[in-house]
């Protein structure tokens, strides 16, 4: 077996060893099998990186098995390893393995322990298996996987019946997605009779006349991305995922899965630079995701939503610089990103453990004292998602703002107006939780305020990894590492010479964020809250997420559930089906009471039955014996 | 009508009034009764159709239906009795335990 092929299998073996025998192993070797093995699947990872780096960027490929055979179909199963899913099976092996460890700490007393690093396990390796598929099958296997590993997640504490509740929001809204991703497949074997990525993004560079317009499969696997990645329309399902354990927030729902969609584009960016129409598409909507997240983020008031509703935003600007061609960049924010909101989730985790589940920052604040190690990697993370330099955010950002502003393939400054205008958002947001949670006068309940700890080193040690990571993951050259798989799109030549300029107000808006943050929040919340009162409906509108659920359960749920009760179970199933059995039923009963009168016992209606009978007979004789 | 036919005809008028006898009469000894009618009705016409042929086969055979109704009869009167005694009455229709 290739070591490719045990980066993907390690975590499938843990969740099978975890799944079937875990709860009867013990914890001690529940923890080993389930933090080892991703760690193991991390260290092959790395090998593999350094096989790479050393054949000087030749794809690592794998055919290890046939699927199926059909015809003269076939579809194999193997693994392609090249500069882009080797960046991204890092990032899911190892944060992913920091998560688990972390997980150690925070679940610790949870009944479902084993349980619970089985499915972090199988998620995993579907995670793999999507990053490192060769064909857009495997990769869609994996996809599917992780919306059900996300799934089993989210509903993790399923006796609450809001949190199995939002894991089946989040399945079905990904559902919808998948349906276009579904699409875009048959219209890709449809044309091509192959779903290898490589050979589809040739046959697209080649240039002859195609049978399939670029357009149409950019935007079909778009949908799929939108579902993945939460971008309007389909962003619903994200906020209500935090239901899950916090590291499960962190891994699934902040640095990894959720990222699928960029990763997806950025994988089959062959398909997107032949597809200028799909790609404004992707611009736009991203833009427009990130500002709208970002304006909802401010007015949320549990920790992990506006955690959530910021990953949102985040996603949007990935998009952003997908839709203007710099696959690179989006790659490089997906990144960073990934270290700064693991960080982010795993502090607030810390925090919701410190505070013995509470969520709600209205009833935070003066935590930097008690739990200072959570508070300096929180604050190294927060100035990082803001973009102060020279935090990792910082640089990602500000090259997702600059490619926007004047890339040749789609740049423009309205996009990067209102992608500057969703930066000092971020930063005001974030700043407001750090404030809020950490710095203001305290307004927790005694009983709360005493029983605040600092968290175990499992966890703290992951906090202070990821805050490093956070800091220092910007001097990385990621792009140009990228170049040759993802080319970067050419500059304008006449806006050149903004750059400086956009860098010094990307900064400046970064630190604008955070002065607004600050004259609002130092203080504690009551300035922001008598602002908020003179704007009643503004703040209603924000915190509710400007009541997208409840359109959708407007002019979705409510008529689907018309549709389903009165035509197809009342007029379907309930009257014709079961009005067909009953009548049938009721039929047989109705003339079994008649003719059961007929054997009660009368002896005389017996014999004149059978002299009828015999007189019958003989008549019939009669006529034609 | 000669004499063939009336018996023939007496043989039938017997049988019928037996079995109008068994359908319509409730009690148990008389719808005994009737059913002897209507066995004679039938030896009657053994008996005429041996009687007209001159064979001896039919004249046993109007015979051993005599036995078989005698046997018959004294096997079904017990019968009879032992219902009377159960349920204290002949009607038939009190015998029925089904229930329609």
């Amino acid at each position: 077996m290739h070591l490719l092929t045990a980066i993907v299998v390690l975590p499938l073996v843990g969740f099978l060893v975890n799944g079937l025998a875990g709860p009867r192993l013990g914890r001690g070797f529940v923890t080993a099998v389930g933090c080892g093995l991703p760690i193991l699947a991390f260290a092959a990872a790395v090998r593999c990186f350094l096989e790479l780096t050393a054949a000087g960027g030749a794809p690592l490929v794998t055919d290890d098995y046939t699927w199926a055979e059909v015809g003269g179909h076939s579809f194999p199963v193997g693994f392609w390893f090249d500069r882009l899913s080797a960046v991204m099976t890092l990032i899911v092996t190892g944060v992913g393995s920091a998560i688990h460890v972390y997980s150690t700490g925070y679940m610790k007393d949870d009944p479902g322990y084993a349980r619970y690093f089985a499915y972090l396990n199988l998620f995993l390796f579907f995670m793999l298996l999507l990053v490192l598929g060769r064909s857009l099958l495997v990769c869609f296997v994996g996809w599917e996987g992780v919306g059900l590993a996300s799934y089993l997640l989210i509903g993790f504490w399923f006796e609450d019946p809001d949190k199995a509740r939002a894991g089946k929001k989040a399945f079905i809204t990904n559902r919808v997605g998948d349906a276009g991703f579904l699409l875009g497949m048959f219209l890709l074997y449809h044309a091509f009779g192959t779903l290898d990525i490589n050979q589809v993004q040739t046959a697209f560079a080649a240039g002859a006349p195609l049978a399939v317009s670029a357009d149409l499969v950019g935007i079909l696997l778009f949908i799929g991305a939108t579902g993945k990645s939460a971008q309007i329309p389909l962003h619903v399902w994200l906020p209500d995922a935090m239901a899950g354990p916090t590291p499960v927030s962190a891994l699934i729902h902040a640095a990894t899965m959720v990222t699928a969609g960029v990763y997806l584009v950025a994988r089959l960016n062959g398909i997107y630079q032949h597809a200028p129409l799909a790609s404004e598409l992707i611009a736009v909507i991203g833009v427009l995701t990130a500002v709208f997240a970002a304006t909802v983020a401010v007015a949320q008031t549990d920790i992990k939503k506006v955690l959530a509703w910021s990953t949102i935003s985040q996603l949007g600007y990935m998009f952003l610089a997908l839709g203007v061609g710099a696959y690179g960049v989006a790659v490089f924010h997906l990144y960073t990103h990934a270290f700064f909101k693991a960080c982010l989730f795993l502090g607030a985790g810390s925090v919701i453990h410190a505070l013995g589940g509470e969520q709600d920052i209205r009833r935070m604040g003066g935590l930097a004292r008690r739990i200072p190690l959570t508070f300096a990697t929180f604050a190294v993370a927060t100035a990082a998602i803001a973009g102060l330099p020279p935090l990792a955010g910082f640089f990602s950002k500000d090259e997702i703002l600059w490619f926007a502003f004047a890339s040749e393939r789609g740049g423009s400054p309205l996009l990067w107006g209102v992608g500057a205008v969703t930066a000092a958002l971020s930063a005001f947001y974030m700043f407001r939780l750090l404030w809020l949670t950490f710095l203001t006068p305290s307004r927790m309940t005694a009983e709360t305020a005493h029983h605040v700890h600092e968290s175990p080193p499992s966890m703290t040690g992951v906090l202070v990894l990821l805050a490093v990571l956070s800091a220092v993951g910007g001097f990385l050259a990621l792009p140009q590492f990228l170049e040759p798989v993802l080319p970067e799109p050419a500059v304008r030549a006449s806006l050149a010479r903004f750059e400086t300029p956009l860098l010094v107000t990307s900064v400046i808006l970064a630190v604008a964020g955070l002065a607004a943050a600050g004259l609002l929040y130092a203080r504690g919340p009551a300035r922001a809250e008598r602002l908020a009162a003179r704007f009643p409906g503004v703040q209603r509108v924000l915190s509710g997420g400007y009541f997208i659920d409840g359109l959708y359960d407007l002019l979705i749920t409510r008529p689907l559930a018309w549709l389903s009760a009165r035509v197809f179970l009342r007029a379907g199933d309930q009257l014709i089906i079961d009005g067909t059995l009953h009548g049938l039923a009721s039929l047989a009963q109705r003339t079994a009471t008649r003719l059961s009168r007929v054997q009660a016992g009368g002896l005389q209606l017996y014999v004149l039955l059978a002299g009828l009978g015999v007189v019958v007979c003989i008549a019939w004789m009669w006529r034609h014996v | 009508m000669d004499r063939t036919q009336f018996l023939l005809a007496l043989s039938v008028a017997l049988f019928a009034l037996g079995l109008v006898g068994v359908i319509i009469r409730r009690n148990a000894l008389v719808m005994l009764m009737c059913m002897e009618l209507m066995v004679n009705g039938v030896i009657l016409s053994l008996v005429t159709f041996a009687a007209r042929t001159a064979t001896a086969s039919g004249a046993v055979l109007a015979l051993l239906v005599f036995v078989v109704a005698a046997a018959e009869i004294a096997i079904a009167i017990p019968i009879v009795l032992l219902l009377v005694r159960q349920r204290q009455t002949l009607d038939v229709g009190a015998y029925a335990r089904l229930k329609g």
